[in-house]
């Protein structure tokens, strides 16, 4: 068969069945703040290592909350806490304790060998 | 042979309490690495023991350094201490010069009124009960300050007292009983033979006719004892274990032993050395501003003894320093709180008091897998071939101001210079080893440092104190590092910058790791004297604040930190100044909401200052135009 360039895209529905929210309560418990963000994207804006690859923490915030880990757990050793993100942050997230939380929550919780 | 049965429980305390000592100073010691033993035995016949017996001397007993930052407290410190040290030696003495016989065990001397009743009847025996007394009056007068300070701090100048345990209140209960039933025991017998002095005397005089004196005083000498003999069984569980430890503290101090990145013996002496007098409360910020007050360093050393969980005491700090300066003990108290925030979480930490008498072992760190490089993905930077390279650091490219400034300094000073992280660098990697992940801190160090060495420059400008302090300490440079501040006041020694006098009056606000952790307090204070009118406060130097947004607390929330800027702010801005003056970016942004005053970074107020000389001056859409691009703005 002659190919085109289609492809059947992957599926995009959050599916809360198998979605595992574990991380995001483990932060949440521990940093009540995380639950205030807005998603503005002001944080992704100021990130050093979003300069340089696709790392953002307004993705990985709502990844996150989605419950959808994989690739939050693979970007997560990519921030350098440098606490850029805090200082802009409107919303007064302590994101520099978010992302240290969820760096230990990959490391503490089952399933999550980094 | 003179005996009583109740000068048993004291026998058994004291003989256990020497065994327990002995036992562990010989597992400490075997413990230590060798160059530290070296260090150890070349301390102990040299100049260091001498050292450490007048230290001894002058703060285990008289608590000099708790006097000078405390009166009262310290007066309360010293009359338990000296007083009962005092009362030992003399009571000894008293047994061997007065008893039957010669060189007595230690229980004669305790009990010596005891089995010597009819003591004090003589010229030189009342001479001799009359010192005994003044002591025993000396230390009471301690312990009623103690007692009142335990129920309320302010009488003896404290804002807040540490909180105990029930195994502390034990011990505390028995050491307060120690000397009243002393008192008692003591006047009751001196009533019944009409013996004592002023104090033991008067009381018993006044008791002994409507008392059976003889046989009331009995339950009292067993009561002395028994508190005495608690006491020393439940020292090793309580932070009274200080008093042995605390010697062996300054001895391997002066012996040249230092708290390094681990868990070690010397760090182990150091948390078994502190008396939880609770200076480094009254100190922090934590406390006085954001009203937190379970975190303090007392505390950490106290969870550390306990062997609970010290995860999140250990991360929720300012890291400002503020109570390593004030503990009277000289503690390395910051050093142990980032080996606490090094090491694993312990999983083993246990609830029951009792195996507190048995060590703890280190907690090593636990073996982590070996990771892939996680900062693979940075980009080879290559910073222009220059004298002067310029490093803004992650918080300056948030304040562009501070950089722009900068940027107009160095222009103006004629050096060839060259800015590393103008397109937004890579961090200094302090930040991460504040969380505790040094191995990672250390791949962003060695990304750093071959850009600079490929530079071939000799000097390394920063703005940010936080990358001033780790490129000084941690990174393997052949450059002279200079904070800002350093290179203006050097910039103005040699005559290179010519400034105008600005009439503002400002105030300084020195950053913690510039000021308390690097010991750069003069330089931006001279650099601001010459561009401004400086007025002093009431926090120069060692008794500067932190602002409360250090990047040390990774916990801290934005609403704790704002308390505590607005605390500073308040604080600094007393003689309200045109201008509050600070020399680090973040400091700046944490301070900037906390007050009307304004804040300006240290370059701003020298860049405003600056006389450019007209044929360098560019058309001004440029210079708008630069600042633009610096900010990374797009139109």
């Amino acid at each position: 068969m002659d190919r085109f360039g289609f492809s059947i895209s992957k599926g995009r529905q959050i599916d809360w069945d198998t979605n595992n929210r574990e991380v995001a309560d483990f932060i949440r418990e521990r940093e009540p703040s995380f639950n205030l963000c807005i998603a503005c994207g002001g944080c992704a804006a100021s990130c050093t290592a979003g300069n340089y690859t696709d790392f953002s923490l307004r993705e990985l915030n709502i990844l996150l909350h989605r419950g959808e880990n994989t690739k939050p757990e693979k970007n997560i050793k990519k921030c350098m806490l440098c606490g850029k993100c805090s200082l802009v942050c409107p919303r007064g997230v302590n994101t520099r304790n978010v992302l240290f939380l969820a760096r230990q929550a990959f490391q503490k919780l089952e399933g999550y060998a980094v | 042979m003179q005996f009583d049965p109740f000068i048993i429980p004291f026998n058994i305390g004291l003989y256990f309490i020497i065994f327990y000592a002995v036992t562990r100073s010989i597992i400490w010691f075997s413990e230590l690495s060798r160059p530290d033993k070296l260090r150890l035995q070349r301390g102990f016949f040299g100049k260091a023991f001498g050292q450490s017996l007048k230290e001894i001397f002058m703060e285990s007993l008289i608590h000099r350094k708790i006097l000078k930052s405390n009166l009262r407290l310290g007066y309360m410190h010293m009359s338990l201490a000296f007083g009962w040290f005092l009362l030992i030696l003399f009571g000894t003495l008293e047994a061997d010069l007065f008893g039957t016989r010669h060189l007595n065990p230690p229980y004669k001397a305790i009990f010596f009124k005891f089995f010597n009743p009819d003591h004090g009847k003589t010229f030189l025996e009342s001479g001799y009960s009359f010192l005994m007394d003044l002591i025993l009056a000396f230390i009471l007068s301690g312990l009623i300050m103690a007692v009142i300070k335990r129920f309320s701090p302010k009488v003896v100048g404290m804002k807040q007292t540490t909180r105990l345990k029930p195994v502390d209140k034990i011990a505390l209960t028995s050491l307060w009983l120690i000397f009243p039933s002393r008192l008692l025991a003591e006047s009751l017998t001196s009533g019944a033979y009409g013996t004592g002095s002023f104090l033991t005397g008067t009381i018993g005089a006044w008791l002994a006719p409507f008392l059976p004196a003889n046989e009331v005083a009995y339950p009292f000498w067993w009561l002395y004892s028994l508190s005495l003999g608690t006491f020393f069984v439940l020292l090793p569980l309580t932070r009274y274990l200080h008093i042995p430890t605390e010697l062996f503290l300054i001895f391997m101090r002066n012996s040249g032993i230092r708290t390094g990145d681990k868990a070690s013996t010397f760090s182990e002496v150091a948390v078994h050395s502190c008396s939880s007098c609770g200076l480094c409360i009254d100190r922090c910020q934590m406390s006085f501003s954001a009203g937190i007050n379970n975190i303090q360093s007392a505390y950490l050393l106290k969870s550390i003894r306990q062997n609970s969980d010290t995860n999140e005491i250990a991360q929720n700090c300012l890291l400002c320093g503020r109570c390593d300066q004030i503990c009277p003990v000289g503690i390395e108290l910051s050093p142990i709180r980032m080996i606490e925030r090094r090491k694993a979480k312990s999983d083993h930490s246990y609830t029951n008091t009792w195996k507190g008498y048995f060590r703890a072992k280190h907690d090593l760190p636990a073996v982590k897998q070996p990771v892939k490089a996680a900062y693979d993905y940075l980009p080879e930077t290559v910073a222009g071939k220059a004298d002067v390279l310029y490093f803004a650091g992650c918080m300056t490219h948030l304040t562009p101001s501070i950089k722009s400034s900068m940027i107009k300094i160095l222009e103006a000073s004629g050096l060839s210079w060259s800015f590393i992280d103008e397109n937004g660098g890579v961090c200094c990697g302090r930040p991460l080893m504040l969380a505790g992940l040094d191995k990672e801190a250390r791949e962003l160090i060695n990304y750093n440092s071959q850009v600079i060495w490929k530079s071939g420059a000799h000097t390394l400008v920063t703005s940010c104190p936080i990358c001033y302090k780790v490129f000084r300490e941690s990174y393997y440079l052949d450059v002279e590092v200079l904070h800002h501040s350093q290179f203006i006041k050097n910039l103005i020694d040699k005559g290179s910058v010519k400034m105008n006098f600005l009439h503002k009056r400002v105030t300084y606000h020195s950053p913690c790791e510039l000021g308390r952790h690097s010991g750069v307090y003069d330089e931006p204070k001279e650099v601001i004297r010459h561009v401004a009118n400086l007025e002093s406060t009431d926090h120069e130097d060692d008794n500067s604040l932190c602002c409360g947004g250090s990047l040390g607390n990774i916990m801290l929330s934005q609403t704790k930190k704002h308390l505590i800027a607005a605390g500073v702010a308040a604080e600094l801005t007393l003689q309200n100044p045109d201008y509050l003056i600070t020399a680090c970016p973040l400091c700046k942004k944490t301070l900037t909401p906390a007050t009307n005053t304004r804040i300006a970074d240290i370059s701003e107020i020298v860049a405003q200052a600056l006389v450019v000389p007209s044929n360098t001056k560019k058309n001004p859409e440029q210079e708008r135009k630069q600042v633009r691009e610096s900010a990374s703005i797009t139109f």
